[in-house]
């Protein structure tokens, strides 16, 4: 069978325009989180968020390294994150100066699980104020979920598979999960895998407060409010930006001398078939994800040395817990289980290919990161090791990331050492 | 350069994020400029928002230079 390896990592968060930036600030235990500075939130009951910085901050990120001005100009803020951490990754696994065959034998699979919501807003202003001629000819595929993955085959010559997932707040995880399988079902031996995401917008904060999905109660204390398994959570913290994945046929990998990161050993699916925004009481589509993943992979729960969970600092984050427990027993003592989401807010349709690159940033520097503010662990927590305020350097072989999402959608991964 | 001209290349050098000194009388847009026709229908809105007139599809299609932007402006802006 083919195999699956991981060859160049690119990421956009709210703690760094890079790979090794966020991660060294998501290992010094910093936060991402700010009041929201992207319009003005004080009528909005959540005026809080993890924005991806501009330039000039310490942290910040800059458009203007990979993404053409004509462009930025053009389409919306995810699309443009996307751009750059597929640029990263291509960078990173040195396939900037690709052969015309092999192009055609590369691919991509970066999606979102909303899309270009700022600009569908600010457009339907224009309509309703202006007129239909100066709505813009850029609109439609400057907010076009599949637009990533479209403008990168442009941009670098990719020719292989276009693919863009849509699955909410899995779609990273399944985008990345969807991408391994084509490279082993042979439709490709290079795959540009990832999410992205950019809704912090008045109808995006709105929307989801409305919801009772975003917290409401830390206004006044932005770093404090994602606290994922602590009693005093009261909803997620919305993140934005992206994270893009190379994935290689081993062999491929092996033979251009490339650097491997992790092996995508496992990768399960499932559906709730219970609640629009609820996940079922039990976990039993987050247990049947795991569990199929496991299986996928031939490992057994001993195997598994951290999970990063989807844990979004609502009361969902319990219910995960528990379908953890399930499965994998006394085991589960033995395992580290965090929630980076406690430090650069929740990436919704990115979430699952950011943290999916942290895991595989855990097992190169076999060192787990941290659950940021879990002061007061919840019932149901113990016994569990959630990584408490500092990262903590430990044994990590393989590495399970969850990502859950609205419509009951629940997608497992599986990453090991090679 | 008039002060259209001046306006009109501004437009160009922001909607095609192109060199200003790029932006010659005789540049072609498509040809020279890199832009698609997408762009174009972009810089003509931009066109028609920066100096009040109004540029019917008819006449937009003839709008292939700057030179062309420039005179067809200067004829009917109010």
């Amino acid at each position: 069978m083919r195999r699956v390896v991981v060859t160049g990592l690119g990421l956009v968060t709210p703690l760094g325009g890079d790979v090794e930036t966020s991660w060294q600030n998501i290992l010094a235990s910093k936060s991402g989180a700010g009041k929201i500075t992207r319009f003005d939130a004080s009528d909005h009951k959540c005026q809080i968020a993890c924005e991806v910085k501009p330039k000039d901050h310490e942290f910040g990120f800059d458009p203007d390294k990979r993404v053409d001005h004509k462009i930025q100009r053009q389409v919306d803020p995810f699309i443009v994150y996307g751009i750059d951490a597929a640029g990263q990754a291509i960078e990173d696994a040195g396939l900037e100066d690709m052969s015309d065959e092999m192009k055609l034998r590369a691919g991509c699979s970066i999606g979102s699980g909303i899309g270009g919501l700022p600009g569908i807003e600010s457009e339907s202003l224009v309509l309703h104020e202006r007129g239909p001629g100066r709505v813009s000819p850029h609109f439609v595929h400057g907010r076009l979920i599949n637009l990533i993955s479209g403008q990168v085959s442009i941009k670098y010559g990719l020719k292989g598979p276009n693919h863009s997932v849509v699955t909410a707040c899995s779609t990273g995880a399944h985008s990345i999960g969807d991408a391994a399988r084509m490279i082993r079902e042979d439709d490709a031996d290079i795959m540009l895998a990832g999410g992205a995401e950019a809704t912090i917008c008045p109808i995006g904060i709105a929307g989801f407060a409305q919801a009772r999905a975003l917290n409401s109660s830390y206004n006044d204390r932005p770093e404090e409010a994602s606290r994922p398994y602590d009693k005093d959570r009261d909803g997620f913290v919305m993140g934005e930006g992206a994270g893009v994945l190379v994935l290689e046929e081993y062999e491929h990998a092996k033979a251009r001398g490339a650097k491997i990161y992790a092996e995508v050993v496992g990768y399960g699916l499932s559906g709730d078939a219970y609640h629009v925004t609820a996940p079922h009481p039990d976990g039993d589509g987050a247990y049947r994800s795991m569990e199929m993943a496991l299986k996928k992979a031939g490992m057994s729960v001993g195997d598994i040395d951290y999970i990063n969970a989807h844990g979004t600092s609502t009361m969902a984050d319990t219910i995960e817990l528990g379908a953890v427990r399930r499965l994998f027993g006394n085991q589960l003592g033995n395992m580290s289980m965090s929630s980076t989401k406690s430090a650069i807010g929740h990436l919704l349709g990115g979430a699952g290919a950011v943290e999916s690159i942290f895991c595989i940033l855990a097992i190169r520097d076999q060192i787990v990161p941290p659950t940021l503010n879990l002061d007061n662990p919840d019932e149901g927590t113990d016994g569990v090791d959630l990584v408490p305020h500092k990262a903590r350097e430990r044994e990590v072989r393989a590495v399970l990331n969850n990502s859950f999402g609205f419509g009951g959608t629940n997608a497992s991964l599986i990453m090991k050492k090679v | 350069m008039s002060d259209t001209a001046e306006r009109v290349k501004k437009i160009v050098v922001e909607h095609l994020g192109v060199d200003a000194d790029k932006v010659t009388e005789d540049a072609s847009f498509i040809d020279d400029l890199g832009a698609d026709s997408l762009d174009i229908v972009e810089l003509v809105m931009a066109f028609e928002e920066e100096f009040g007139v109004e540029i019917p599809d008819d006449a937009a299609e003839n709008i292939t230079t700057v030179k062309d932007a420039n005179e067809y402006i200067e004829k009917n802006k109010g």
